[in-house]
């Protein structure tokens, strides 16, 4: 069956291959399909991941989609379901319905300067858009990534980061919120970063994935610091149960979430994160 | 130490000074030195006068809290292009934090006693002054509220998600 004649609302069974620990309470699934074949995703695209008996949670997709062959999710366990998630391990089997979502528009970035900024697990949705940039580096001017973390402990995908940091193409700053007598990197907010990354700012995308919070503020220092609002993206995050824009759960002002976000452009939702009742 | 030219030259290039009026900027060059911190040394100690303020060249810097007994408190970094330290500016003049250096650290220091004495002879240094401090005053104490939500922490994860549940 082809994903275009599959029912959305059907799971499909994904056996869990490998659970790798990033964190104390974050963690990483890799699935490949119970029934074969591969899974076709854009970065910042997301699933709904099932849990058989307990419930179903929406994920961010957080592996490369340059490869087809495993499906890779990176979350936190903070409820019945993610802690339920938190407790599989090899061989297990979860459902999975999707991907569902808008993309990180990475080929419209070609030619400019891509910024992606990232506060705690919001780097997860925002690495299959690095993988992508990297992948096609000789498109973009500079890229730079900019992660601000809880504590030093809690940078996810240190190993990655430091990587990608040792690379002579790719500019990578990180900051915690708390040091401790180990870290001599930045500490302060991510937003702090902007102004030191060097990036052109008539010619940037951004691509920003955290806390609401955090976004609202990367945003405004993105902007202050030149960048257009129709060069900033953010990921939103609501309560996404059908994933394709039924049910309505997800409903923020005239969007739904799941099906006309995640990833949205600045100008169209500035106006409405500045509406506290939504 | 720098000649008057060069240090001139030097707090046209920083940014926290960046399109500064020359007839202004010659009064602060009259106030300002070259200085080179080593790791470890000490830009600025908590209780002690504050008698100076930094314009950040190159380097690390560490605003933190002496906590007896452990290691400090780092609150937060401060690097090159940005400028470190206002108390200098504010009734009685008295560091409220230490500065420490991360790196080798250079900067331009200038006099507090020197340019409050400059400032209160001359208005329109004072307001440019000012003027320049309130913005960084006011971005500071914005980002250390925002450190404070602890906006990555499980608790505030939690509230999101509840929050969304609910449909709120």
């Amino acid at each position: 069956m082809t994903a275009a004649m599959r029912d959305p609302m059907l799971p499909r069974p994904f056996r869990i291959e490998k659970v790798r620990r990033e964190l104390s309470d974050t963690f990483t699934m890799e699935l490949v399909p119970a029934e074969g074949g591969g899974f076709a995703f854009a970065a910042g695209q997301f699933n709904m991941l099932y849990v058989f008996g307990i419930g179903e949670v929406p994920i961010s997709i957080s592996g490369d989609p340059g490869d087809g062959g495993k499906l890779i999710h990176t979350t936190r366990a903070v409820g019945a379901v993610t802690r339920a998630m938190d407790s599989m391990r090899a061989g297990d089997v979860v459902g999975v319905r999707g991907p569902f979502g808008t993309p990180w528009p990475v080929e419209e970035a070609f030619g400019h300067d891509l910024v992606f900024v990232a506060g705690g697990v919001g780097l997860a949705p925002l690495r299959p858009a690095i993988y992508q940039a990297m992948a096609n580096r000789q498109r973009f001017g500079k890229v730079v990534v900019l992660y601000g973390a809880r504590t030093p402990d809690d940078i996810l995908f240190r190993r990655e980061l430091e990587r990608w940091r040792g690379r002579f193409d790719m500019e990578v700053h990180v900051t915690v919120d708390r040091g401790n007598p180990k870290w001599s990197g930045n500490v302060g907010v991510v937003p702090n970063l902007i102004a030191h990354a060097g990036f052109d700012p008539l010619s940037t995308t951004a691509f920003v994935c955290g806390p609401e919070v955090m976004m609202r503020y990367t945003a405004l220092a993105l902007e202050k610091n030149g960048v257009g609002r129709e060069g900033i993206f953010l990921s939103m995050e609501r309560n996404m149960k059908c994933g394709c824009g039924l049910c309505g759960h997800c409903q923020w002002g005239p969007h739904f979430v799941c099906k006309d976000g995640p990833v949205y452009r600045y100008d169209r939702i500035a106006d409405l994160l500045a509406i506290r009742e939504l | 130490m720098g000649q008057p030219h060069d240090l001139g030259q030097i707090i046209d290039a920083h940014p926290f000074f960046k399109g500064i009026d020359s007839t202004l900027r010659s009064l602060l060059v009259g106030c300002a030195a070259n200085e080179r911190f080593e790791p470890g040394d000490f830009l600025v100690r908590e209780g002690r006068p504050a008698d100076k303020f930094y314009l950040l060249r190159a380097g690390q810097v560490a605003v933190e809290v002496d906590v007896p007994g452990k290691a400090p408190i780092v609150l937060e970094t401060i690097g090159e292009g940005e400028v470190l330290g206002w108390s200098w500016v504010i009734e009685p003049y008295v560091s409220t934090f230490d500065a420490r250096a991360m790196t080798l650290v250079r900067a331009v220091s200038f006099d507090g006693a020197c340019l409050r004495r400059k400032m209160a002879g001359d208005p329109a240094l004072g307001y440019e002054v000012l003027r320049r401090f309130l913005p960084v005053i006011g971005h500071r104490l914005a980002t250390a509220r925002l450190q404070l939500l602890d906006l990555y922490g499980p608790g505030v994860a939690k509230a999101a998600r509840a929050k969304r549940k609910n449909g709120q």
